[in-house]
């Protein structure tokens, strides 16, 4: 084992002795990323269903707001809220800066959650509207209203058919949250980017980093194959045992 | 707004910039997307296996933490090796070449998975009419394979093209000169980081809502023999 480990051109002892710094930056990570995931799902029903009953007034507006989120780069929607907003008196002044907009925390968390809020929406506008007409005719027949049609039967239909696509949305946010380390978080890379700097190395902290956010992801993607067993169990085919859309990394896909 | 026009320069050249670096990185993708679909529907296993690990790593791992690696890393690695065997003296990884290269074989990964799902969506029986009709498998993917699996990837195609484009923001954080690092520099310079933020928040979707347009019109094109059901 001694001599094996010698062969690995790494310093192990260095990884091992800032082992508790990266721990502490997994956690910030995951912190960052299922808050995030959490408040920006809530934000998204509403606005799915704005859009997937084409409000009147909502539905543009939802719309313009997910082009828009969808459209541009997290980083840069990140800087425009970390390093953009101090731009203006009024808020420097006002009672938001102190607690809320001039940490770098909470900025990275209004900016992902209005990213994740704005792909979540049109996925789930998407599972809305695919709705098999079957379901939502017999929910009529049997005399639901408008408003407990959607939320007794089209919803959790939607939520279901939801899962695979949104196991996808969950990596890429979580892919996302490496952005927290360029506003001086501390977060996986950026334990990784310091203790690179500290002790002047070129591989040590990032490949600590990659590796933890692969262990990360593969934990995500098993976590959501046993959701889908579970809630897609409907839709399985019964010979196979697997579902249609069975979890898997990332696919090309976003929305 | 005059303050824009002042640095207008900075913001046109960031913009080239962030396009060109696209545009290599997606070259490099596409190599790699068609390499890998051949390898995952090649009837060597070993060819498989490579394909399967280079997706699963590449998908694994967020880009960021990739471009760093290369970027500082592969600098470190390659005068290691020059160093070794006495080929090359120093060199140095230039900004442009590791965000290229990285983005290029990241999204590599994910055209590996469009370009198979496409090329798997023909029917098989076209393929086999092909061979009983004696084209030779050079003709067989020029006139029955091409043809559809251009048109069943595009809409892949297209997304991963705006998310790659998208991508491209984060080589700002390694130092090259694209938009948002010329943005931030000239906002940083002025104070006025709002302003300048903002102006690389709209040439992005300005660049993504045109790739929009145009694909879409490609998309047209391609399906125009389809039955649209």
């Amino acid at each position: 084992m001694e001599t094996l480990l010698s062969y690995i051109p790494l310093d192990l002892a260095l990884i091992a002795e800032n082992f508790d710094r990266f721990l502490y930056g997994v956690w910030v990570t995951l912190n960052l990323t299922f808050l995030s995931l959490l408040l920006g799902g809530l934000l998204s029903i509403p606005m799915a269903i704005a859009r997937a009953s084409k409000h009147r007034v909502f539905n543009p507006l939802v719309q313009g707001y997910t082009y828009v989120f969808r459209g541009t780069p997290l980083l840069v929607q990140t800087y425009l809220i970390y390093y953009g907003v101090g731009q203006f008196e009024v808020i420097r002044t006002s009672f938001l800066w102190d607690p809320v907009l001039s940490s770098a925390w909470w900025c990275a968390l209004i900016a992902f959650t209005l990213n994740t809020a704005a792909y979540t929406t049109e996925l789930l506008r998407g599972a809305i509207a695919d709705t098999p007409t079957g379901e939502v005719e017999a929910a009529i027949a049997t005399g639901h209203s408008d408003r407990s049609r959607m939320r007794r039967i089209i919803l959790p239909s939607a939520f279901r058919r939801a899962i695979p696509a949104y196991s996808n949305e969950v990596i890429f946010m979580l892919h996302g949250s490496v952005i927290a380390s360029t506003i001086t978080l501390q977060d996986i890379l950026g334990v990784g980017r310091w203790l690179n700097g500290r002790y002047y190395l070129a591989y040590e902290g990032f490949i600590t980093a990659a590796v933890l956010y692969f262990l990360i992801v593969l934990c995500i993607t098993w976590a959501f194959r046993r959701f889908e067993r579970r809630y897609l169990r409907h839709l399985t085919r019964r010979d196979t045992g697997i579902a249609p859309h069975a979890a898997s990394l990332p696919t090309p896909e976003r929305v | 707004m005059n303050l824009l026009l002042e640095y207008q320069t900075q913001l046109i050249d960031g913009t080239i910039m962030t396009i060109t670096l696209a545009l290599t990185s997606l070259v490099i993708a596409l190599t790699f997307g068609l390499l890998g679909a051949w390898a995952k529907l090649s009837a060597n296993r070993l060819a498989r296996r490579l394909a399967g690990a280079y997706t699963t790593i590449v998908r694994g791992v967020p880009d960021l933490v990739l471009i760093l690696l290369v970027f500082f890393g592969g600098q470190v690695t390659l005068n290691n090796i020059g160093a070794a065997t006495g080929l090359w003296g120093y060199v140095e990884v230039s900004q442009f070449a590791a965000g290229a290269g990285t983005i290029g074989v990241i999204f590599g990964a994910y055209f590996t998975e469009t370009f198979r799902g496409a090329i798997m969506a023909i029917p098989r029986g076209q393929i086999e009419a092909g061979i009983s009709g004696g084209m030779r498998k050079s003709l067989i993917f020029r006139h029955i394979i091409w043809p559809q699996m251009v048109r069943f990837a595009l809409p892949g195609f297209t997304n991963n093209w705006l998310v790659q484009l998208k991508t491209t923001a984060l080589v700002s954080v390694i130092g090259l000169q694209d938009l948002v690092y010329n943005a931030f520099t000239a906002g940083r310079s002025t104070d006025q980081l709002f302003t300048f933020m903002a102006a690389a928040f709209v040439i992005y979707l300005l660049l993504t809502g045109v790739s929009d347009l145009l694909l879409r019109a490609v998309e047209r094109h391609y399906n125009r023999g389809a039955v649209r059901t």
